[in-house]
């Protein structure tokens, strides 16, 4: 390996074992990111992009979900042979969570200040005061004014918006190198998501840690990542850089993501909705997962399963169109 | 073109009481507060803004499913504001709702058939006319007849969403007020009922009210749209006039702020500070200016009217319109 990684996930595999079978939520996903980076996961709902975030984190409800392949290298340390008590140092204070959820995360029954001092000081030897002066730093930082009240504050006094703050403040708590933001302005209004994403793209210039954005909206993935994963059914079926990914997408799922979008021109134009919907992860389909529904799909694509193809040193697509590609330029 | 539809000075405030024994009133949370607008007959008028701007309520007034407490509603031709008992429950059959949450406002315990069922029985159609209606429904949303036995957790939220569109379509009505129908849903089903919506619409004359918070879907779907902040419409117009050269500053920062698509289009973005103040309390003078970048005094003392602002009959509520649109057009 030349290029030094921060994080690094080799052929992931978290599966839930329910009763009525085995849910493969992630089915071999592999990507990296580099420090100061920010790298988009993009996918609807029950593609694993959570998964994929919480596998990372060792978070997964473990039972009915476990990791059954794969590894995860962080700075070279692999986090799979790292017991639960090593992890709970690596979490929140290398690694770093925020959620979809800012009034689900926060506890309600206690202040803002309570529950920020309660997570400096779990990480950080200091005293209440020192972590108090730490907590008000936190909320500096993020962007919430008069800190010292508001710290007296409970989470059903804040707004949605200003609670995400509270919880990216949380997160920051440690200087962590990365953070990994699961679908952070969805539950937002649209002026306040502006908000929250121009105040993570400042943090990540002041601090310069890396970000894995998870979302279902193209337009945030266009705003703020520099590499994008496309995922589908606990697959990744395209990775890019960010300009590539709009102008040239290559798997047809992409293309009907990116026409999906309605399109704020002059001219309408119907939608070109994906027809169907996405496959029940107990029961994949053989072949393609995204056959069914794909409009250049043919009957080889529902036989074999394609691999994920190298197109050039930054652009990976799983899709048979482009296996033909592959033969001939090697 | 006929209106169908005309709320003149619509206004639904909630009162604030305090004391358990005798309760009175120490204020009033003003959720919809004024609002006039017109929809056309088989035309579909598009309510955007943000969490707690009043979209909902004004949309679940027009259907009288809580009481106005001021101004007027048109449908028809009919003053329905003060419409009550049979005469209401009459109206209802012209009037329906497209809910924002599949999951919850479908019964769990019913099948789709009974869901349909419902509204038809209501208004007494018999058992055989009934079956044929709802396979003929079932058909025109994209589902198929197999589906009527079957619950609402075995479809997914598209699906569940068209058994939605479905039963509010069995009594043929003029109006369907959706509410927020496609946010719940993901991006590539979303264009699936989007589309489905303005197939039926050209199919049936349906006349919408489509209300939501993404400025993309309601640029698609609607001929008109009005922008909403805090109980008030600040502007309204034609779907391409309004997005294209939006006049009110609040307006602007809302389509500056959604994120496009488009990696190569950096735009200049209005963020806007702070967060919407609280409907119990509103800002005097124009509402929006405890954050609009163009403020002024006058702004904080004079609360601006709605006004003409293009030969296409936009209109939008600003003192400054003139200077504001000079600056971002």
């Amino acid at each position: 390996m030349e290029e030094q990684y921060l994080l690094k996930v080799d052929n992931l595999h978290t599966h839930f074992f329910t009763k009525t079978g085995v849910v493969k939520a992630v089915d071999g996903v592999s990507f990296s990111i580099r420090s100061g980076e920010t790298l988009g996961i993009v996918g609807e709902s029950g593609s694993g992009k959570s998964i994929t975030a919480l596998s990372i984190m060792k978070l997964v409800p473990n039972p009915p979900g476990r990791i059954v392949e794969g590894a995860i290298y962080y700075n070279g340390e692999d986090l799979m042979s790292k017991s639960e008590k090593q992890m709970r140092r690596i979490r929140g204070n290398k690694l770093s969570m925020i959620f979809q959820d800012p009034m689900t995360s926060l506890n309600p029954v206690f202040t803002i200040g309570r529950q920020l001092v309660e997570t400096v000081r779990a990480h950080r030897d200091l005293s209440k005061r020192q972590a108090e002066a730490r907590a008000i730093e936190l909320l500096t930082l993020v962007g919430i004014p008069d800190p010292k009240q508001r710290l007296k504050n409970y989470p059903h006094e804040f707004s949605g918006g200003m609670r995400q703050r509270v919880m990216i403040a949380m997160a920051l708590a440690c200087d962590p190198e990365l953070l990994i933001a699961d679908e952070p302005t969805t539950a937002l209004d649209v002026t306040v998501q502006a908000q929250i994403l121009e105040l993570l793209k400042r943090l990540q210039e002041e601090l310069g840690m890396a970000i894995i954005m998870i979302t279902h909206d193209l337009g945030v993935v266009a705003e703020i990542c520099d590499r994008v994963m496309v995922m589908y059914a606990g697959r990744q079926v395209e990775f890019t850089n960010r300009i590539a990914l709009f102008d040239h997408p290559k798997h047809p799922y992409t293309w009907g993501l990116l026409d999906s979008i309605p399109k704020m021109e002059k001219e309408k134009r119907r939608l070109q909705a994906i027809a169907g919907h996405p496959p029940d992860l107990r029961y994949l389909p053989q072949g393609c997962y995204f056959a069914d529904r794909c409009k250049q799909a043919t009957e080889e694509c529902k036989m074999h399963e394609p691999t994920l193809t190298k197109l050039d040193d930054h652009h990976l697509v799983r899709c048979l169109l482009y296996e033909d590609i592959k033969v001939e330029s090697t | 073109m006929t209106t169908l539809l005309e709320v003149k000075d619509l206004e639904k405030h909630f009162p604030i009481t305090r004391g358990a024994i005798i309760p009175h009133k120490v204020g009033a949370v003003k959720a919809v507060d004024g609002i006039s607008f017109k929809v056309e007959q088989g035309k579909t008028l598009g309510l955007v803004g943000e969490s707690g701007c009043g979209k909902s309520t004004t949309g679940r007034t027009i259907l009288k499913l809580t009481e106005p407490t001021g101004g007027h509603i048109y449908f028809d031709g009919q003053e329905i504001t003060h419409l009550k008992g049979e005469k209401l429950r009459r109206l209802r059959q012209d009037m329906q709702l497209i809910f924002q949450d599949p999951f919850a406002s479908l019964n769990p315990r019913m099948t789709v058939e009974q869901i349909i069922a419902e509204p038809l029985k209501v208004f007494g159609m018999h058992k055989e006319e009934r079956q044929k209606r709802i396979n003929y429904l079932l058909e025109v949303v994209g589902l198929s007849s197999y589906h009527k036995e079957r619950y609402p957790h075995e479809f997914s939220g598209g699906q569940r969403q068209r058994v939605g569109i479905a039963r509010a379509l069995a009594l043929e009505p003029k109006l369907i007020i959706c509410d927020e129908p496609v946010s719940a849903l993901d991006v590539s089903i979303q264009a699936q009922v989007v589309n489905l919506m303005e197939d039926l619409q050209k199919a049936f004359g349906l006349t919408y009210v489509f209300i939501a918070h993404d400025l993309g879907v309601v640029h698609h779907i609607s001929d008109q749209v009005a922008v909403m902040y805090l109980g008030e419409i600040v502007e309204l117009g034609s779907y391409d006039e309004l997005y294209a050269h939006p006049k009110h500053p609040y307006t602007q920062a809302l389509l500056s702020a959604i994120p496009e698509a488009n990696p190569h289009r950096k735009k200049e973005r209005i963020v806007l500070k702070g967060d919407v103040p609280s409907p119990a309390t509103p800002p005097t003078g124009c509402k929006f200016h405890t954050r609009c970048p163009f403020a002024e005094q006058r702004c904080r003392l004079e609360k601006p009217t709605m006004k003409v602002v293009s030969l296409t009959g936009q209109e939008a509520a600003c003192h400054f319109v003139e200077e504001v649109s000079d600056v971002v057009g």
